[in-house]
C-alpha cells in the first residue's frame, strides 16, 4: 500500500483540472489574462506533480521525453511557419510582412485573421514553454532515483 | 478617495510581507525552507501585482515564480545538500557600504518616479496610448496585453520563444535528455554486449 494515499487520490483529482484550466488559459487569453505561456507552466506542472506523486517512471511513460523534445522544436516550428504563412498567404497585393495576420482570412473588417494568427502563435508558445519546462525538469529530476520516504 | 486609501494599505501591508519574507530568506539556512519561501515572495508579488492591476504579469509570475521555478530549485536541492556552509561572522563592511548607497540613490529617486496610475507618465503617453486607442480597431481583441504581445509585438514574442527552446537545448546538451538513469543506460549497453558476445559463440 502506498504511504501517500490521500496525496495519490487528491492529485487524481486535481489534475485533470489543472490540465483543463491550462487550456482555459490558453484559449481564453484574447479576452482575459493569460496566453500560451502561462497556460504551457500549467500544462507542465500538471504533469510535474504526476511525476512528484507517482514517480518519474510513470510520468515518462505518460509523457516520454521524446515527446517532450520534439514538442519543444515544434512549437518554435509552429510559431515560425505561422510568420512564414503570412508572406504567401496575402491576396490583397499589399507588401508582404512576416507574422502579418491579417493576410490569413480575407475578412479584413472583422480582424478574424489577426485571432487566427494570435491563436496558433500561442499554440506554438503553449508547446514549447510546456515542453521545455518538462524537459528542463526531467533533466534534473531523472538524475536522482525516486524521492525516498522520510524527504516528504 | 477612501477605496484607493484600503489599496494603498493592502500594498504596504504586502511590500512588508515580502520585506520579511525576503529578510527570512537570507537567515535561514535550511535549503527546503529557503525554496519555500521564494516561492511565497513569488506569490506575494503576485498579489502584489494583481493589486496594482497588472494581472497578466501576476498570471506569470504565481505560474513560473511560485509554481515552477519552486519545483525546478527542489529537483535541484535533491541533487546537492539540505543545509547551506553558515555564513562567516567577518562583517563585510565594503559590502555594506556598496548596498546602503545604491539603496540612497534609490531613495533619492523616488521623486522623480511618475505618481501611479499617472496617464501622463513616460509609459503611458507614447506608444502605450497608440496600443490602447488602435487595438480595438486593428486587432479587435479584448485584451490588449494579448494584442500586444503576440500581435504588435509577434517579433519579440517569437524570439522569446526562441530563447525558451534555446534554455531547454542548453540543459539537454549539459545534463542529458532525461530518458534514464545513467546506470540503466550502463545496464542496456551491458545487455546488448553480452548478447554480442552471444551470437558470436554461436557463430
Amino acid at each position: 500500500m502506498s504511504p501517500h494515499l490521500i496525496l495519490r487520490v487528491v492529485s487524481k483529482l486535481l489534475i485533470p483540472m489543472i490540465v483543463v484550466f491550462g487550456f482555459y488559459v490558453q484559449f481564453h487569453g484574447d479576452f482575459g489574462p493569460g496566453g500560451g505561456f502561462q497556460a504551457g507552466v500549467i500544462i507542465a506542472v500538471a504533469v510535474i506533480l504526476y511525476a512528484l506523486i507517482f514517480g518519474m517512471e510513470e510520468a515518462r511513460r505518460a509523457v516520454p521525453p521524446a515527446v517532450v523534445r520534439y514538442g519543444a522544436a515544434l512549437g518554435v516550428l509552429i510559431y515560425a511557419s505561422v510568420g512564414v504563412a503570412t508572406l504567401f498567404m496575402n491576396g490583397a497585393g499589399e507588401p508582404l510582412n512576416f507574422l502579418d495576420y491579417d493576410a490569413l482570412h480575407p475578412d479584413q473588417g472583422q480582424h478574424t485573421g489577426q485571432h487566427y494568427g494570435i491563436l496558433l502563435v500561442e499554440l506554438g508558445v503553449l508547446t514549447t514553454v510546456a515542453s521545455v519546462m518538462l524537459a528542463i525538469f526531467y533533466a534534473f529530476a531523472g538524475r536522482v532515483p525516486d524521492i525516498p520516504d522520510e524527504e516528504w | 478617495m477612501d477605496h484607493t486609501d484600503l489599496t494603498q494599505y493592502l500594498d504596504y501591508v504586502l511590500i512588508a510581507m515580502l520585506l520579511a519574507v525576503g529578510f527570512a530568506i537570507v537567515r535561514l539556512r535550511n535549503l527546503f525552507a529557503v525554496v519555500m519561501l521564494t516561492g511565497v515572495y513569488s506569490l506575494l508579488s503576485a498579489a502584489w501585482f494583481v493589486s496594482l492591476d497588472a494581472v497578466d504579469v501576476a498570471f506569470t509570475e504565481a505560474a513560473v515564480g511560485a509554481g515552477i521555478s519552486t519545483v525546478l530549485m527542489l529537483g535541484a536541492m535533491l541533487l546537492t545538500a539540505r543545509e547551506s556552509e553558515p555564513a562567516g561572522a567577518k562583517r563585510h563592511w565594503a559590502a555594506l557600504a556598496v548596498v546602503v548607497a545604491a539603496g540612497a540613490a534609490l531613495f533619492f529617486a523616488i521623486p522623480d518616479m511618475p505618481v501611479y496610475g499617472d496617464p501622463n507618465s513616460p509609459a503611458n503617453s507614447y506608444v502605450g496610448m497608440d496600443y490602447m486607442s488602435s487595438t480595438p480597431n486593428e486587432i479587435a481583441v479584448p485584451n490588449v496585453v494579448t494584442a500586444v504581445l503576440a500581435s504588435y509585438r509577434g517579433y519579440d514574442t517569437f524570439g522569446e520563444t526562441v530563447v525558451i527552446f534555446t534554455a531547454a537545448l542548453g540543459v539537454m546538451l549539459l545534463l542529458g535528455f532525461g530518458t534514464g538513469r545513467r546506470e540503466d543506460d550502463d545496464d542496456a549497453a551491458a545487455g546488448k554486449a553480452a548478447k554480442a558476445a552471444k551470437t558470436e559463440d554461436k557463430a
